[in-house]
């Protein structure tokens, strides 16, 4: 699918943003106030950020509200919900405490929770598509988790919890890509399937219906090579999760080696969801004559 | 609501014969040209005179070629448009319930006055059948012509899709699948039409019927070796025949 | 939420015009759904015959070049280099005046120095009147180039052909043959016609080396190798033979099979001139069309043999058995004697009868016809070969011997035709400086005696029609014209002037070679070809070439004539003719605007002063073409239009009636008129439908016109003779081999001749094009909505040669051919011939044609495959220029190209790069909203 930069930065910003609420709701930094404040601007800054980008993505963001009406049966639309709610939750529980002094833990805990909603939310919206089999698998919202999760705790300096996080999401992370590069081929679309010729033969594609590009090819027909995404995944990996994981245990982590962290972990995410599009596959493709590595296996 | 109808009063759709179709694009343009300034937004042109040409089209031709066990490969030319699906996916994932299939006929629709161009019905859907417009950046898709088959200002006889009036092979056929006296549910019962991707589980409405067997040998009596050995021969059995006739 | 409400039923058009539309050759009727003025539907017109309702891609895309930004808006005189595309825009007035001042002097010196051809030749009975008056001989439309050997083979065998001269029995036929065919002239009826026959589960068989279209829903395909249906076809009809499959009866009532041949292979006839058979019944030999004949097929009388005798010696000879030829064609022996046993059994175990009782031109009664239910057709798959005009002979001596033409289930012809040679004018060709031509330009040779040689032997036309080099051109050479003018041979010319023919670009043989003739000057510098006038609607590469732009309309903004003295729409049970009228004003605001072709060239006429067009005084004959279609009469009585003439409801014959393209109009653009049922089969012979086409005034001698289909064609005997040294009219010796060879008046195979001039090893494959179903030719690219589907044209490469060189999705390829090369991109295509490639034809652009942006596809990775081909053989260091082409017809033979083939290193462009012009019309829109307004 097509990498589209609004998106990437979209899921990425706000799975931190609600990532690091979640660690504000349960476990924030008790100091003062004023540093709370700091960290609840953070955390809502990064959240609409994440949102703000995703209206880029629109053809039309001038009707965006109009996006909160199908909740009953639109993860999209739930996501917007989610957030709308969780954010204001979170302002009033992060308000609260600031303003008063006063912090409310059962009111943390929701906003943790709706957090958690959240992400759960963004990453349904692409495990629901059985057209991207990539996506269509139980890890997926389980990585969007980890990394929000992670990137939450990284911004929090929960630096405790953070290695079993970072740990967790190499797994699930590894487990994904794995997964992954097979499913394809195992959801059993083919170009036979899909034209329903696969009774006379072998099906290829000769001609194109259009010379030129469409939409379809733009926005789900995108290819990397399998060399050069192999490359990112390593490099993902090594920024996103092996250099804090490392650092974070074999050194006591000051501010400045936390705002490394963060910068690499940031920068590792980015390119891991990068990677979450580019090499995602949608059986559109098959009547354009593309995925035929992946299906040779 | 973009929760779809647990049934619909009619099934309306298309059956492609792609046994018949000769992949001419008749119904490709006759449907752009059809739908653009009539069901909502103009169906645009982008950069149409220059180099990377990209517009919004309903229906598209693809060219196949199959490879057989035996015998030479073939060729098969495959219309693809909306299939206006029982278990639509493309209508639950709409944010704004701007997708959605009508309870009268099954028409899978998009209500662009609430389209906000997200794009997540065309993720959503298998078949490529929806394209966002390059300028209006609404979503467009076949509307199997809700604006022409009641149409009181068309003659009866033409209250059909655009693309199924013009084919000139006649390989487009227009009916209620849900009907099964139909002649398009008779057609694919007895040409064995079938779904696309049916592993995906969005029953289409739509059918195609499958090419019918080809490259093989019609089974004639073999002719008679050698009756007339040579030209002295022939004006034998020629001088005979002429006789009887 | 509820479903939105929805307006069911929208307005649809304030007003439906009905024309006839003109993004191909087809003729079919459409509805122009009218808003507000302006066009926004094209649907097809249910009630017109030739397309009942159905419209193809280039049809419903007509409202993309009724607006297309490459539209011309004004007469325009170059200013800059041929080529460059540098023109001002003039007045319609300084543009007549110009080109009545090059044309007038050569008009009163020496008129054979104007050569005036088109393109489309829809309008070929009023250009060539024109041409007539002008008193040039030098005029033809482009079937030379196009499709001859069709037109030729059919009517000197069966007094009609494929294309639109008839068509098949769509409704009864149970097994059809399609030699070559893509799309053909015929492509709507065509598409139909096959839907018709998958219904009626009649079977298909396609023979072509491409499985595209038509030949991919065929039941069966036969990769034939290109060049060789000749011997496939001879091999079928061996094996018919042999086997005793023909229709004798058939044979001997109504082809010339029973005719006599003396001693010189020609035929015997009476002192009236009737060719005689042998009368068994009387033992004497008697008139063809003597009642209750019981003809002799074979035997020797008094020293004469029966055609039919000949032909059968001829074809059960060895060299024609499936097993000789099939190594040749491609198509295993086996399967060469399943087919005719398959052909033998749908004709005779499966006749069709209809009883209608008929008389035949002997006066005997007939109760029914009987059908052989086989039908075939054919186009440029056949016709594009040097071999090309005796296959089609081939091809329509099959369909004689199994009595499948003119009867149920076969294939059978549209009025006017069928005609015998006879009943076509002979070529005209005696130029007189200040006076008319001494009669038509085209017409059918009888023999040596109608060529068109100066008493030197010399041509009198530029294009060496009806010459030995071309005996029966019966469309004439287009495009040799200017080869042989830039060449001045056989003579220099003075004034080219074209109309709808992109002769600088895909329309000729060479396209860089024809460029370099264009632009090439003599030694005082002036141009070899002094002045070329050109009408074109559209912004094409032949414009940048011209001096002189005489600017069209779009077909949905003048009137046309589709008539039947030229190529009408009738059906083989309905004459018909349809008209073209502006459904909207032609309007080029802020210009000096444009106007139809054939209005300009009667105004030209009447500058010139030309017969026909001024009365005595000088004044005009006819205001515009409007006013030509209802008055002009070719015969008392008979005009370009055959519908609602006299009081308006005449047929055929009748006085002119000034409101017929009114009435044409009212009735949807055309006019039909029912074949009689007793008329509608056997037409040749049925006394029915030859006094009905009479009265109807399809013959110029206004009367009967009844022939045997004529399997023995003596006219080519005749030429053969002239080779073989008899007669007083010879051709010069170094054309006697081939003559002798190739005029044989039985139709025979010979390899094409540019493959027995090459080392085949260096050149192993044949390359050929296709026509793509939503282009036509150069004028589908500046369509917004077609060149979306074709923009760019890949070379098609066989799958055995795409893994022998280690080709690769996206990989480049070059190609070469003993005249050029090119360099373009490849895809892998496995049902096709092994030893052929092919690409679309005409989708390659020059850089600034069409309103197209500079870095278009069309004009950077799209490819002619025309610069590979050549209009004249490879040498043969004999110092003579063979033409490509048919030695008969002169048609040319495009698809007899070899090439071979290398992988290339990755390309931003194909090559060769033929440079840029300058659009004299801009570039179009960024942005196209089409029905805005109305949505
Ligand atoms: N390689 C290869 N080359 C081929 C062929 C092939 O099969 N392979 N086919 C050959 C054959 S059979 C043919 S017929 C020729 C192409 O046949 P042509 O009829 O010569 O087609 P074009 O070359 O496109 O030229 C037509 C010109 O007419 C102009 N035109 C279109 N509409 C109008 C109108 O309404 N009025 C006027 N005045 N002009 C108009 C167009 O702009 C265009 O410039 O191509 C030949 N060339
Ligand atoms: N859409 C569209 N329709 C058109 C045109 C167009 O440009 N576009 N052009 C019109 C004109 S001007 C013409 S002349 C007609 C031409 O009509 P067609 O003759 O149908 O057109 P071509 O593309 O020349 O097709 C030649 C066919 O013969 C096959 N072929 C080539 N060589 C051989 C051979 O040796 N043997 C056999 N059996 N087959 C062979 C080719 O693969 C191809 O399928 O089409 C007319 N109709
Ligand atoms: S119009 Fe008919 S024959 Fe042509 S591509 Fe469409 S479905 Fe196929
Ligand atoms: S074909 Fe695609 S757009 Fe049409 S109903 Fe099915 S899923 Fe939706
Ligand atoms: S693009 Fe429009 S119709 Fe499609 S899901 Fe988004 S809002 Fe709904
Ligand atoms: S039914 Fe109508 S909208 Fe759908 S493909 Fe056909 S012409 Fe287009
Ligand atoms: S075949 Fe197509 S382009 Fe040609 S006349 Fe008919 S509708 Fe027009
Ligand atoms: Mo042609």
């Amino acid at each position: 699918m097509h990498p589209a930069p609004s998106i990437i930065v979209f899921t990425t910003l706000s799975g931190l943003g609600f990532g690091l609420m979640v660690w504000l709701g349960v476990a924030p930094p008790t100091k003062t106030p004023w540093v709370m404040a700091f960290f609840a601007c953070l955390a809502m800054g990064l959240a609409s950020a994440g949102l703000m980008s995703s209206l880029l993505h629109l053809g039309h963001p001038e009707r965006a509200w109009k996006a909160l009406s199908q909740w009953r049966s639109s993860w999209l639309s739930r996501e917007g919900v989610a957030a709308v709610v969780t954010l204001a939750v979170f302002a009033a529980y992060a308000g609260l405490w600031v303003l008063t002094g006063a912090r409310s833990p059962a009111l943390g805990a929701l906003a943790a929770a709706l957090a958690l909603v959240t992400i759960l939310c963004t990453a349904m919206i692409y495990t629901q598509l059985r057209t991207v089999p990539r996506w269509h698998d139980p890890l997926t919202p389980l990585v969007f988790l980890a990394y929000a999760l992670a990137g939450g705790a990284l911004l929090n300096g929960a630096m405790d919890a953070l290695p079993w996080l970072l740990a967790a999401l190499a797994g699930l992370q590894a487990a994904a890509w794995a997964r992954g590069d097979g499913a394809f081929a195992r959801a059993g679309s083919t170009a036979e399937t899909a034209t329903g010729l696969g009774a006379m033969g072998r099906v290829r594609l000769l001609e194109p219906p259009h010379t030129g590009r469409n939409y379809l090819l733009t926005e789900m027909v995108y290819k990397v090579g399998r060399k050069h995404a192999r490359k990112l995944r390593i490099i993902a990996f090594t920024l996103a999760i092996a250099l804090p994981l490392i650092l974070t245990l074999a050194v006591s982590v000051g501010h400045a080696l936390a705002g490394l962290l963060v910068l690499s972990h940031l920068t590792g995410t980015l390119i891991a969801r990068w990677l979450f599009f580019a090499e995602a596959e949608h059986v559109v493709g098959l009547y354009y004559g593309a995925h035929r590595d992946s299906l040779a296996g | 609501m973009t929760s779809l109808p647990k049934t619909t009063d009619a099934s309306l759709g298309l059956v492609i014969d792609l046994d018949t179709c000769v992949g001419c694009h008749a119904c490709v343009v006759s449907c752009k040209e059809w739908n653009t300034g009539a069901y909502g937004a103009p169906l645009a042109d982008a950069d149409p005179y220059g180099a990377d040409p990209v517009g919004s089209f309903l229906n598209r031709i693809h060219s196949f070629e199959i490879t057989p066990e035996t015998g030479p490969a073939q060729v098969v030319h495959f219309p693809k448009s909306c299939l206006h699906c029982a278990d639509a996916p493309c209508v639950t994932v709409c944010p704004t319930g701007a997708s959605y299939k009508r309870q009268e006929d099954g028409i899978v629709l998009v209500n662009e006055a609430d389209c906000i161009g997200c794009g997540l019905c065309a993720w959503a859907c298998p078949y490529g059948a929806r394209e966002m417009d390059p300028v209006e950046k609404v979503m467009k898709k076949c509307t199997l012509c809700v604006d022409r088959i009641y149409n009181d200002n068309i003659p009866e006889e033409d209250r059909l899709p655009s693309c199924v009036r013009t084919c000139p092979a006649g390989a487009r056929h227009f009916g209620d699948l849900s009907d099964p006296d139909s002649d398009v549910s008779r057609l694919v019962a007895d040409r064995g039409g079938l779904d696309l991707m049916p592993e995906l589980g969005t029953a289409p409405v739509n059918k195609y019927l499958p090419p019918r067997p080809k490259d093989r040998a019609g089974a004639p009596a073999p002719l008679p070796a050698e009756t007339t050995e040579g030209a002295d021969g022939f004006f034998g059995w020629l001088d005979r025949t002429l006789d009887r006739l | 939420m509820v479903q939105p409400k929805l307006d069911l039923s929208p307005p649809v058009a304030d007003e439906i015009r009905q024309t006839t539309c003109y993004m191909c050759a087809c003729r079919c009727g459409i509805n122009v759904h009218m808003r507000d003025g302006a066009v926004k539907y094209i649907e097809g017109n249910r009630d017109h015959p030739v397309n009942r309702g159905v419209l193809c891609a280039k049809g419903s895309a007509g409202i993309m070049n009724h607006l297309s930004p490459a539209r011309l808006r004004a007469p325009l005189k170059r200013t800059g280099p041929r080529g460059s595309g540098e023109f001002t825009e003039i007045t319609w007035e300084e543009a007549l005046q110009t080109a009545a001042d090059w044309l007038a002097p050569v008009r009163e010196t020496a008129p054979e120095k104007l050569a005036f051809f088109t393109g489309r030749d829809q309008s070929q009975s009023f250009t060539g009147w024109w041409a007539q008056q002008f008193g040039t001989p030098n005029y033809a439309a482009h079937g030379g180039f196009c499709s001859v050997n069709m037109a030729a083979g059919g009517i000197y065998t069966l007094g009609g052909a494929f294309w639109e001269f008839g068509a098949p029995d769509w409704e009864r036929t149970r097994l059809f043959l399609l030699f070559g065919v893509a799309e053909d002239h015929d492509s709507n009826p065509i598409k139909m016609g096959l839907g018709r026959l998958k219904a009626r589960g009649a079977k298909i068989i396609a023979i072509n080396p491409v499985r595209t279209g038509y030949n991919a829903i065929a039941d069966e395909w036969l990769g034939i190798t290109p060049g060789t249906d000749g011997l496939f076809i001879l091999a079928l009809i061996h094996v018919l033979l042999k086997s005793g499959k023909i229709d004798l009866d058939y044979l001997s009532r109504f082809t010339n099979a029973p005719v006599l041949l003396d001693a010189d292979g020609l035929f015997a006839r009476d002192d009236q001139g009737r060719e005689l058979v042998w009368d068994r019944a009387t033992d004497t030999a008697r008139p063809f069309d003597t009642p209750g004949l019981k003809p002799a097929l074979h035997g020797d009388f008094d020293g004469r043999t029966p055609v039919f005798q000949r032909l059968a010696e001829k074809y059960l000879d060895a060299q024609y058995a499936p097993e000789a030829v099939a190594d040749r064609c491609g198509i295993p022996a086996a399967t060469i004697r399943r087919i005719a046993a398959e052909l033998a059994e749908a004709a005779f175990d499966h006749p069709i009868e209809i009883a209608q009782p008929w008389t035949d031109f002997r006066g005997e009664r007939h109760d029914s016809f009987t059908g052989r239910p086989v039908s075939a057709h054919a186009m440029r798959g056949i016709s594009a070969h040097s071999n090309g005009f005796q296959t089609a002979r081939a091809l329509h001596l099959l369909q004689l011997i199994l009595g499948a033409v003119e009867t149920p289930g076969g294939f059978r012809f549209k009025p006017p035709y069928p005609k015998p040679v006879s009943a076509h004018p002979r070529p005209h060709g005696l130029a007189t400086p200040g006076k008319p031509l001494d009669g038509p330009h085209l017409g059918y040779p009888r023999g040596p005696e109608d060529l068109l040689l100066h008493d030197d032997g010399t041509p009198r036309r530029i294009d060496k029609a009806f010459t030995w080099e071309a005996p029966l051109s019966a469309h004439g050479l287009m495009h040799m014209v200017i080869a042989n003018a830039h060449a001045g041979d056989p003579y220099p010319i003075d004034v080219l002037f074209l109309y709808m023919a992109n002769m600088a670009w895909n329309s000729s043989m060479g396209t860089a070679r024809v460029i370099e003739m264009l632009t090439d000057t003599d030694d005082s510098g002036a141009y070899k070809i002094p002045h070329i006038i050109y009408s074109d609607a559209y912004s094409s590469e032949m414009v940048a070439y011209a001096d002189l732009i005489l600017p069209d309309t779009t077909y949905l903004e003048r009137h046309d004539c589709i008539s039947l003295l030229d190529r009408p729409i009738c059906e083989p049970d309905a004459v018909a003719d349809a008209i073209r009228w502006p459904v909207v004003e032609p309007e080029r605001p802020g210009h000096e605007g444009v106007q139809g072709f054939q209005t300009t060239l009667i105004q030209l006429g009447v500058k010139l002063g030309l017969p026909g067009m001024v009365d005595a005084e000088g004044a005009p004959v006819f205001a515009d073409y409007a006013d030509y279609m209802i008055n002009h009469q070719r015969r008392p009585g008979i005009g370009p239009l055959a519908g609602f003439r006299g009081n308006g409801s005449e047929a055929g014959r009748g006085a002119p009636n000034p409101g017929q393209i009114d009435a044409y109009i009212e009735n949807g653009g055309f006019w039909l008129a029912h074949v009689p049922e007793e008329a509608r089969f056997m037409k040749p012979a049925n006394m029915a439908y030859q006094t009905w086409a009479a009265e109807m005034g399809f013959y110029v001698s206004d009367a009967p016109e009844p022939y045997l289909f004529q399997l023995y064609a003596e006219p080519l005997r005749r030429f053969q003779r002239a080779a073989q040294g008899h007669g007083d009219i010879q051709p010069p010796d170094h054309l006697r081999e081939r003559l002798a060879e190739t005029m044989d008046p039985l139709p025979i195979w010979y390899p094409p001749f540019e493959e027995t001039r090459i080392d085949t090893d260096s050149f192993p494959l044949h390359a050929i094009t296709q026509r793509p179903a939503a282009m036509y030719h150069s004028w589908g690219s500046q369509n917004a909505w077609l060149r979306q589907i074709h923009g760019v044209n890949p070379l098609f490469v066989p799958g055995a040669i795409w893994e022998a060189q280690g080709f690769e999705e996206g990989d480049w390829a070059t190609l070469t051919s003993p005249h050029g090369s090119i360099t373009v991109p490849v895809v892998r295509m496995d049902a096709l011939n092994a030893h052929t490639v092919w690409t679309w034809n005409a989708i390659g652009k020059r850089r600034g044609a069409w309103a197209l942006e500079p870095d278009a596809p069309e004009a950077t990775k799209g490819f002619l495959l025309n610069h590979l081909i050549h209009e004249l053989l490879p040498e043969r260091g004999d110092g003579r220029r063979w033409a490509n082409s048919d030695p008969i017809t002169g048609q040319a033979a495009w698809y007899d190209l070899r090439v071979r083939i290398e992988k290339a290193p990755p390309q931003a462009a194909a090559r060769p790069d033929l440079g840029t012009q300058i659009s004299p019309v801009g570039t179009g829109p960024a942005e196209l909203r089409f029905g805005s307004r109305w949505s």
